[in-house]
């Protein structure tokens, strides 16, 4: 069958891991892994699986724009921003993994056929794509959500340098994606590092104040979407289903890595991945095949 | 020897712990009025895991940060008012910046003890606003002497003025302290400081020890309000610094009066209790006191074995959601 061809720009340790999960995807390959530097180890691998590498960021795909179909943008925010218009004038569809906030945001869950709609979406966070989904589903289910707050602790090894430097990016970010899919205006979220060996696996909390929870209607919705997320990410499990604590409703996930680029702790990196591939793939299906 | 201490003291924030961040309005007023009468140079404030940290995870705070910073403010001269910020809860935009605009003189930036790097952008902010900015490693019981240098070299090179190292679970004994201490002391050329709790009754010893091998900042608060065990008791420090003749510019004698006057108001009397010795000897973090109190009852556990289960996944602070887990766990075993 023919592959559709995606670029990744960006060759740190989120695009090397979308590089070997290409490798398995039934509808995408990888026909050009973009960098800054050849010697960077993501870059040795992409060579090492046989994969066309340049050292020119934007400008390998502005010199060869048909060179691919799909962009996806593993670099920066700040990148990002420069690189959108670029993309956009070149009539790419764009995938965007930084925290640039662009595009219409997406999780597949939720609103993945919506997406298809715009040329460039936005992966929003590690923890947007674990509880964001269970959000919507306590928004659905619940006409007065007062307040949503979601906690994720991930291992300090799978935190590169972007993450920790970016923390309140990532704090805001997080929280202006679940008001918009929960549909509950008062959000709050909280990143935990933690560095215990043998590391941990990213594990993912959310509560949330409801006036009359329903538990019984929302565990059957919260079993379904997280089946749904299951097809796309294989490591999400539930851990404690929503239960009321102390007044609060409590809904409790973990997500445990493929161990792709990165060993299976850093089940962060694994599902905003999984979550670009599945939006990449629909874009295939849709588009380009 | 250095003679004179800084006495930090975080009364209206390590204690909101004990109170389930519940302090009022009046409580701060009081308490803020007593320390400023007492001479206290640093009183922190805030809910207990420091600003931005009001939530369902970690317990809601009766009055904002904003609210509280505000109120203490009032009743403060020479005095000045310090935060505790993490980043992970605490963003510049959101919280850090209207924290300094409603007049926070003193800001502690503090991680997880292996963590520092997280706190730059923090650092960097306060010091450009021209604040007094510390650093502060969390957890320190969790990192060999060598590691915490090198944290702690980090958060200076963002332009940390000093590093205060915490026991957060009470876990050290005074050998510890002093190895540790002593390592800062030597490789850092800055102030360093101790923050003790007292969940195996060595918060005094330990803060002696550290002042003994260089320290020279010392947090305690007042009747040792404060998390789980209770921190380093302001009034016995003071006088224990006194007797060994370091000066400290704190008024004994007022502060004597202040902790009769708040013991009667909203401070409790910390005790060390038989789950406070096991957290102590798990190396859990004192803030989960209450949680797993409730969480036990709730669950109908044994609160030692939840502590114990969570010392065996070496949680750090801001991990209370894994109270419920392993509470969830241990009753599915039964």
């Amino acid at each position: 069958m023919k592959k559709i061809r995606v670029a990744i720009l960006g060759s740190g340790n989120i695009g090397t891991d979308l590089l070997i999960k290409i490798q398995r995807s039934k509808y995408l390959e990888c026909s050009l892994f973009i960098g800054r530097n050849f010697d960077s180890p993501g870059m040795i691998k992409a060579r090492g699986l046989g994969v066309q590498t340049s050292d020119r960021s934007i400008q390998a795909i502005i010199d060869n724009p048909d060179v691919c179909d799909i962009v996806f943008d593993a670099t920066s925010a700040a990148d990002h921003k420069v690189h959108a218009p670029i993309l956009k004038e070149l009539e790419k569809k764009v995938i965007d993994m930084t925290p640039a906030k662009i595009g219409e945001m997406c999780i597949p869950a939720v609103n993945l056929h919506e997406c298809l709609d715009y040329d460039n979406v936005n992966m929003v966070t590690c923890g947007g794509q674990a509880s964001i989904p269970l959000a919507y589903a306590i928004g659905l289910i619940h006409d007065n959500v007062d307040y949503i707050e979601v906690v994720s602790s991930i291992s300090s090894k799978s935190a590169g340098a972007a993450t920790r430097i970016n923390l309140d990016e990532y704090i805001e970010t997080t929280e202006n994606a679940l008001s918009f899919f929960s549909g509950c205006e008062k959000t709050k979220t909280i990143l935990n590092l933690n560095p215990a060996h043998p590391c941990i696996d990213m594990q993912t909390t959310v509560f949330a104040l409801v006036q009359k929870p329903d538990i019984e209607r929302l565990r059957a919705k919260v079993d379904e979407i997280v089946e749904q997320i299951q097809n796309y990410v294989p490591g999400y499990q539930l851990l404690i289903p929503p239960t009321i604590e102390n007044d609060r409703l409590v809904i409790m996930v973990k997500v445990q890595g493929a161990g792709d680029y990165l060993p299976s702790y850093a089940g962060n990196l694994d599902i905003i991945n999984c979550a670009g591939i599945a939006m990449a793939e629909e874009y295939a299906k849709k588009y380009f095949l | 020897m250095p003679s004179r201490i800084l006495i930090s003291d975080p009364t209206l924030r390590d204690g909101s712990h004990a109170i389930k961040h519940q302090l009022k309005k009046e409580d701060i007023a009081l308490y803020s009025k007593l320390a400023e009468e007492a001479q206290v140079p640093i009183l922190e404030i805030g809910h207990g895991n420091g600003l931005g940290a009001s939530s369902l995870q970690l317990g809601t705070s009766l009055i904002s940060d904003i609210e509280m910073i505000e109120e203490s403010k009032k009743h403060l001269k020479n005095t000045k008012l310090g935060i505790h910020v993490i980043p992970g809860f605490a963003t510049i935009k959101r919280d850090l910046n209207s924290a300094i605009d409603a007049g926070v003189d003193v800001i502690r930036v503090a991680s997880h003890c292996t963590e520092a790097d997280i706190t730059k952008r923090h650092i960097e902010y306060a010091r450009n606003r021209e604040k007094e900015v510390y650093g502060v490693l969390m957890m320190s019981h969790m990192a060999p002497a060598s590691i915490l240098v090198e944290e702690a070299l980090k958060m200076k090179s963002y332009g940390a003025q000093g590093i205060i190292i915490m026991d957060s679970a009470g876990a050290y004994l005074p050998a510890n302290v002093r190895e540790k201490i002593r390592t800062l002391v030597h490789s850092l050329n800055m102030p360093i400081g101790f923050h003790a709790h007292n969940n195996l009754g060595m918060a005094i010893a330990n803060s002696i020890a550290a002042v003994e091998e260089g320290a020279v900042i010392v947090d305690a608060t007042i009747r040792g309000f404060g998390a789980g065990a209770g921190n380093a008791q302001l009034e016995i420090l003071v006088a224990v610094l006194q007797q060994m003749g370091y000066e400290t510019d704190v008024d004994l004698y007022k502060l004597l009066d202040a902790a009769d006057i708040v013991e009667k108001s909203f401070v409790t009397i910390p005790y060390v209790t038989s789950s406070s010795i096991v957290s102590g000897m798990a190396g859990v973090f004192s803030g989960f006191s209450k949680p797993v109190e409730r969480i036990a009852k709730e669950y109908n556990l044994d609160p030692k074995d939840i502590f114990f289960e969570l010392g065996k996944r070496r949680v750090v602070a801001g991990q209370e959601d894994l109270i419920l887990e392993v509470a969830v766990n241990l009753s599915q075993l039964r």
